[in-house]
């Protein structure tokens, strides 16, 4: 029933390793874009704050699907984006991960904003009392404990992020979810073995990760 | 041959009456509605067709439908005794027809149906009614592409799983950099704007693209003969009957004329060499 | 505007703030026009591409609207059937009986491991196995099928948050009153619950609704995602009519998010009842956000 595995025509390994790849280069990306798209929500500066609150309302209201062969089609088959070329393959697994940055950011962005709600009133005016600027509050006091408090909305996002990864099989980037489906076309009658190898993929890359960050949560939450 | 607004709109009288007397069991009434529409009301036949190939199986913004597959499956529905009100087209992706077939949601499949023994295992074919090849469509002044070989420093692109992308990376050119999407028209965008070199398929399907008013004068066909892929109507396993009467309706559409006009008609704005209607081989 | 994180502006934070906004609009404006240019030049802004959808009504009658109303069917239906499931799936976890509890707890949290995406494909390839359904529902059925089977874990969570985010005097005094445990639940916390649990779900159906997308790309659902190809293949538009079923699908579900934090709001202003209120964000796993109410800083 599962020879599938053995007979070497399919990669699972391999499908699995690109899922991996695209959830960390993608955590990363929408760590940074998160955090930028937060400063700019929380920013004197009016038309940041538009544009941060614009951008969030637009992009998370849009199907990732869209989203990430919106990138492909938009980007690189019209504007002609490749981010640094090569062939088919890599530029579409970049162009993958931009479309997962630029959806998971915004989920980053608002995570981000009620950890910064968390953060005690007194904390801000204390640090303004002592003459910082508005982006000295922000990284050197808001942030730090504001990070502390929003771990566990973050693992969230993360595991949510992990399994978002299945959308680049849209644009033909051969992931887990792309293989499945090809394995199914082709081996129809192993139909629950091949979802139970990629069901338990799935779990195996989620459930650690919400564990280890569930516990770090507990670890790091500021006790008020 | 285009059905009209008023005839679609019986036909969908008819087939909404029908299905809401199946239950009631008075089929007067659905006669009654269904007024326009000549005949005996309560004859349909059912087509599975493509909605998204220009020029070979098109759903229009009016809710019409045009094409080479569409003019063939009338004519060969009226030669079957069934008036063009009378058809009910159903989109048939091409993942879903052998299902559709099997499951008798569709009579007949005319739908770019290449006649392979893989799938003379779960239906049965008439025809063929077209043979088309696979080939390429480059932009209209693209001169680098001559034969298949040259492919192999070209940017390429095709659908996912569909036969010419496996035969592209099999045999024709494996070092070719292969870009699949899931549709024909996002690697038309691309093409458009030089961002692929090529898109390949059936040549047939590629005319109906280059054919279309919005293209004209923007791509050509290389006109290369990379495969061969006998059309064929697709129907019901062991339907003798019906494969008997679908292949006397092509001979006779073929013979009077109708197959050369249909096919000018839909592809021949795109300069598309069409072969002479192929010898029908099924069910012999 | 006033924030904690900074002071009033003064007369120099003024011209400051004024030369960001600037910069930051002179750098918006280069992003746009440069977007904008490249697109001329590859003939993306030509009229004939985008009038069609102003123009020509029978774009929107024969191809969006009815890919619309089959988005929402799905949506709709995966959410009617994956409330009662997860409802009962959430309660049954805050069981006091470890042979309910446990087996559910794991079915919820396997189906929250899992992609939608994976769950969708393999109802679908089942019900081509089964081929009992029709092939003209299919698509619709294996859609509904693993929007349910994913949401229904999610809203199990939902409703176990929101029981446990009741004040533990509710089931004191049901207690004191002599209450069973089945009927603190129904008559007591549960109809508490629903309440506080009103904006989590309406984001959970936005969330729905996107997912839905993934079946017309995928499983040949007729949804408004799927339309771009039909439409693409008659005007060959197909950067355009990416960007209008992009808006439709921002306007239905922009829509839905301001009612979701109306319904917060409302929720966490009314005098009567408990006070708890659940945010989007603590239930909106697929996507872990917040639905943005938070108050300014």
């Amino acid at each position: 029933m599962f020879d599938f595995l053995t007979s070497g025509q399919y990669d699972v390994l391999g499908a699995f390793w690109v899922t991996v790849q695209l959830t960390l280069y993608s955590a990363v990306g929408s760590l940074i874009w998160g955090l930028m798209l937060a400063g700019m929500r929380v920013s004197p500066v009016p038309l940041m704050r538009t544009f941060g609150t614009t951008y969030v309302n637009v992009v998370r209201n849009t199907p990732l699907t869209l989203l990430v062969l919106g990138c492909s089609l938009g980007l690189d088959q019209t504007l002609g984006i490749t981010l640094a070329g090569g062939d088919s393959k890599e530029i579409g697994f970049r162009l993958a991960i931009l479309g997962l940055i630029a959806y998971t950011g915004t989920f980053v962005c608002e995570a981000l904003r009620s950890g910064i709600n968390t953060v005690p009133v007194g904390q801000a005016e204390a640090a303004r009392a002592l003459g910082l600027s508005f982006f000295q509050v922000l990284t050197l006091i808001v942030l730090p404990q504001a990070f502390r408090a929003v771990v566990g909305p973050l693992t969230n996002v993360l595991i949510a992020l992990t399994k978002n990864t299945t959308v680049a099989a849209t644009i033909g980037v051969a992931e887990a979810a792309l293989l499945m489906k090809e394995m199914l076309e082709n081996e129809a009658d192993a139909l629950f073995a091949v979802f139970g190898v990629f069901a338990l993929g799935f779990v195996l890359l989620t459930l650690p990760t919400g564990l280890l960050l569930g516990w770090v949560a507990k670890r790091v939450a500021v006790k008020r | 041959m285009k059905i009209s607004k008023v005839a679609t709109t019986a036909a969908i009288a008819v087939a909404l009456a029908l299905t809401a007397t199946a239950c009631g069991g008075s089929a007067k009434d659905a006669a009654s509605d269904a007024g326009a529409s000549g005949g005996t009301a309560k004859d349909k036949i059912v087509v599975g067709i493509k909605y998204d190939q220009p020029g070979l199986g098109l759903k229009t913004p009016d809710g019409k439908y045009t094409g080479f597959d569409v003019d063939v499956a009338t004519y060969v529905a009226k030669e079957l005794g069934y008036q063009p009100d009378q058809i009910e087209f159903k989109q048939a992706v091409s993942a879903e027809r052998e299902n559709l077939i099997a499951n008798g949601d569709v009579k007949l499949v005319v739908a770019t149906y290449t006649i392979n023994d893989k799938r003379k295992a779960k239906v049965d074919f008439a025809g063929p009614y077209f043979l088309a090849h696979q080939d390429l469509l480059v932009r209209a002044d693209d001169t680098s592409i001559t034969k298949a070989e040259d492919l192999n420093k070209k940017k390429l692109c095709s659908v996912a799983g569909s036969t010419s992308a496996q035969n592209v990376k099999t045999k024709l050119a494996p070092d070719a950099d292969l870009r699949e999407y899931p549709g024909y028209s996002e690697c038309l965008t691309g093409l458009e704007n030089k961002a692929v070199d090529a898109l390949t398929t059936d040549g047939s399907i590629l005319a109906g693209y280059a054919a279309q008013e919005k293209n004209k004068g923007k791509f050509k066909l290389a006109g290369l003969k990379l495969s061969d892929e006998p059309y064929g109507i697709g129907l019901k396993k062991g339907d003798k009957d019906l494969q008997t009467k679908v292949n006397a309706a092509l001979k006779k559409m073929v013979e009077d004329g109708s197959w050369q006009k249909a096919m000018d008609a839909n592809l021949g704005p795109a300069d598309y060499k069409a072969e002479p209607a192929p010898q029908i081989t099924e069910g012999s | 505007m006033s924030s904690v994180l900074y002071d009033k502006p003064g007369p120099k934070a003024k011209l400051r703030n004024w030369i960001y906004t600037g910069v930051f609009a002179v750098l918006v404006a280069l992003a746009l026009w440069w977007i904008l240019d490249r697109m001329a030049e590859k003939n993306q802004l030509e009229a004939d591409k985008w009038t069609p959808f102003v123009t020509d009504s029978q774009v929107w009658t024969t191809f969006l609207l009815p890919g619309l109303v089959e988005t929402l069917k799905a949506g709709l239906i995966a959410m009617v059937i994956a409330l009662p499931l997860g409802a009962a799936f959430g309660i049954a976890r805050l069981s006091d009986h470890a042979w309910v509890r446990v087996p559910v707890g794991a079915l919820v949290e396997f189906f929250r491991a899992i992609p939608v995406l994976i769950l969708m494909i393999f109802s679908s390839a089942l019900y081509v196995m089964l081929g009992t359904v029709s092939s003209d529902l299919r698509p619709l059925y294996a859609v509904v099928t693993g929007l349910v089977l994913y949401n229904a874990s999610v809203i199990a969570e939902i409703v176990r948050a929101g029981v446990l985010s009741l004040p533990r005097g509710q089931t004191d005094a049901a207690k004191a009153i002599g209450m069973r445990k089945g009927q603190t639940m129904m008559y007591v916390l549960v109809p508490q619950a629903v309440t506080a649990m009103l904006p989590a779900l309406v984001s959970q159906l936005v969330v729905i609704l996107k997912d839905t997308a993934l079946g017309g790309a995928f499983l040949g659902f007729a949804d408004l995602m799927s339309m771009n190809r039909q439409i693409s293949a008659n005007y060959s538009n197909t950067i355009a009519t990416m960007v209008t079923i992009a808006l439709i699908y921002i306007a239905v579900n922009f829509t839905l998010t301001t009612l979701a934090s109306a319904l917060e709001k409302r929720l966490r202003q009314s005098k009567r009842g408990t006070g708890a209120v659940l945010e989007g964000d603590v239930a909106e796993v697929d996507a872990g956000g917040a639905s943005g109410v938070g108050k300014a800083p």
